[in-house]
């Protein structure tokens, strides 16, 4: 069962801007999944469009089988959204709006409180469920929209950069909480710049670029195009000129630093071979590839 | 019953929103009115003769009260869903399986429920200056429920095409308090010149004031029948209006 699909979706919007230019899509139930693209590409109103805050111009929306046109009652109560701006009562308590949005989606009373409380221990928030929410840090907001996004059990949970601004403990909480949520049933859309992210927890990824989709792929096949590791090397002493060195791409970063660009096929000795023959020293080496990146960087470039 | 939870859920929101800053939304409301009771029925009105047979006292405090009903009723609705739309959380509505009638009737009882408590404390002070032996229970309870739900309605239709807070203020200044004002508050359209009677008439909330004061007193310049006429139909466009607006999304989403 397809957990969402999207038909020749477009949206134009009242100013005359087309952002989504006919985007197909199929993310099975239980995917995590990974929407990726640069700023402006048109995520946030694909996922609008999904989730009903932004009509669309065409193209028809199904989640878990539920035509949005028909039956948008049904649609609603299977996602949950955490969007990629703050959306909610700054003069409400923390608990309050959790609470509210359980009772939006018609949970009891009872029910709605034994959740809510679940929901904001998993965000580390239940210490601050009586603060107003205009005095919570950047972090925090975004949790709380998490644990409000949380609370009626979606099946279907789209996180519109749910990562940006959380420092980086709270963060590495929030992949566990994803990966376990995930586990548990719940299909996952992402979208997020920092690309590791995406790397380490999206097992199918889609990548959008003005307004289509440009590559939609499994991520370990997508990773396996990747032909091409990328170094960082220190020098003992400062060059001022790269030497020529057959069948690899240098580039000179700072003084002592040298960037190398290497074949999966190619040796590593053979570079060093020739940096010594230049009587270039090399202190020390890192690898930088990131390969999600790289290819990241190809698709939406071109 | 998912609506039902989703609506009781809007209207204790409501309710608490407008009771947590009472000093902004309950307290001006009842100054303003013991003033009018003061200086115009107390002070002046003594000075006055009586109107269709009632002190100018008695003739003013259902109007007085009225209109306490419609500006509290208006500003809690245009308010409340203005900034629900300026801070975004409106998005916490549409993302969420309710029925646009639910979130409209969530809004209206919002309204109702601050213009009849405002009327409520209004009518109590008035007690303080004059005696009110109610002429007509019913065509006073059904006017005061029905200005309550019209004007939550219109503050309802004004906070949807609003972008600034300007435009949340603009109509209540511009157009409600005139309006109210020339409704005949403070004096009877027959006292007015033919033409402006003529021009009266096609202010709907001198019908309202006109049938709360028969209710309350017994003394009107209207026919109630077409009094109820004109608020229940302006009730009713107000209601299907609000909701082909919600419909279309128009002034809250792309
Ligand atoms: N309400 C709107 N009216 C007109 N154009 C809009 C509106 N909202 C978004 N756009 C435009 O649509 C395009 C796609 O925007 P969108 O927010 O979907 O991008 P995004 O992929 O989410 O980008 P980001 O990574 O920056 O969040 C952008 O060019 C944006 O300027
Ligand atoms: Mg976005």
């Amino acid at each position: 069962m397809n957990a969402l699909s999207l038909r020749n979706l477009t949206k134009t919007y009242r100013n005359g801007f087309t952002a989504l230019r006919g985007i197909d899509l199929d993310i099975q139930q239980g995917d995590f999944f990974a929407l990726l693209g640069p700023n402006g590409a048109g995520k946030s109103t694909a996922i609008g469009i999904i989730s009903s805050l932004v009509n669309k111009t065409s193209g028809s929306v199904h989640v878990f089988g539920h035509d949005i046109d028909t039956h948008s009652a049904k649609v609603k109560s299977c996602i949950g959204l955490v969007p990629q701006e703050m959306n909610f009562n700054q003069f409400e308590t923390v608990q309050n709006i959790v609470l509210n949005q359980a009772g939006y989606y018609g949970i009891p009373r009872h029910l709605a409180i034994a959740s809510t409380e679940k929901c904001l221990k998993q965000m580390f928030l239940w210490d601050q469920r009586d603060m107003v929410s205009r005095r919570l840090s950047g972090g925090m907001k975004r949790r709380v929209m998490i644990a409000r996004a949380l609370v009626h059990s979606p099946q279907l949970l789209i996180l519109d950069e749910p990562t940006a601004g959380v420092d980086i403990e709270i963060r590495r909480s929030l992949w566990e909480m994803m990966a376990q949520v995930n586990q548990q049933g719940t299909t996952i859309i992402l979208t997020t710049h920092y690309l590791e992210e995406a790397e380490s927890l999206c097992r199918n990824i889609a990548i959008i670029n003005n307004g289509l989709i440009v590559e939609q792929s499994g991520m370990s096949e997508l990773l396996a195009q990747v032909n091409k590791d990328y170094f960082v090397l220190d020098l003992a002493q400062p060059i001022s000129a790269l030497p020529k060195i057959e069948g690899y791409e240098l580039e000179l970063i700072g003084s002592k630093t040298l960037s190398a660009l290497v074949n999966k096929e190619q040796s590593l000795n053979g570079l060093f071979q020739q940096l010594s023959m230049h009587h270039i020293d090399v202190l020390s080496l890192k690898n930088k590839t990131n390969r999600l990146e790289q290819l990241f960087m190809g698709l939406v470039s071109e | 019953m998912n609506n039902f939870i989703a609506f009781r859920t809007l209207v204790i929101e409501e309710i608490r929103r407008f009771i947590r800053i009472w000093p902004q939304t309950l307290l001006p409301s009842v100054v303003t009115t013991a003033l009018y009771f003061m200086i115009f029925g107390h002070l002046i009105g003594e000075r006055f003769g009586d109107i269709d047979g009632v002190s100018y006292m008695d003739y003013i405090v259902p109007g007085v009260i009225l209109m306490s009903v419609i500006s509290n009723a208006y500003a809690n609705v245009v308010a409340s869903f203005y900034l629900r739309k300026f801070q975004r959380n409106i998005e916490e509505l549409l993302v969420a399986p309710i029925a646009n009638w639910v979130i409209l009737l969530g809004y209206v009882c919002g309204g109702i429920a601050r213009g009849m408590l405002v009327g409520i404390i209004v009518t109590a002070t008035s007690l303080l200056f004059t005696d009110i032996n109610v002429h007509h229970w019913g065509v006073t309870l059904t006017i005061y429920i029905l200005t309550a739900t019209l004007f939550s309605l219109a503050g309802f239709v004004n906070a949807i095409f609003a972008n600034s807070f300007d435009d949340i203020s603009t109509i209540p200044n511009f157009v409600l308090t005139p309006l109210t004002y020339l409704g005949g508050i403070f004096y009877s359209i027959t006292m007015l010149p033919e033409l402006w009677q003529q021009l009266s008439l096609a202010n709907p909330i001198l019908y309202m004031i006109n049938a709360f004061r028969y209710g309350l007193i017994g003394v009107t310049d209207i026919k109630i029948e077409i009094a109820f006429l004109m608020t229940g139909g302006f009730t009713l466009f107000l209601t299907i209006f609000s909701l082909v607006l919600l419909h279309k999304g128009i002034g809250i989403k792309d």
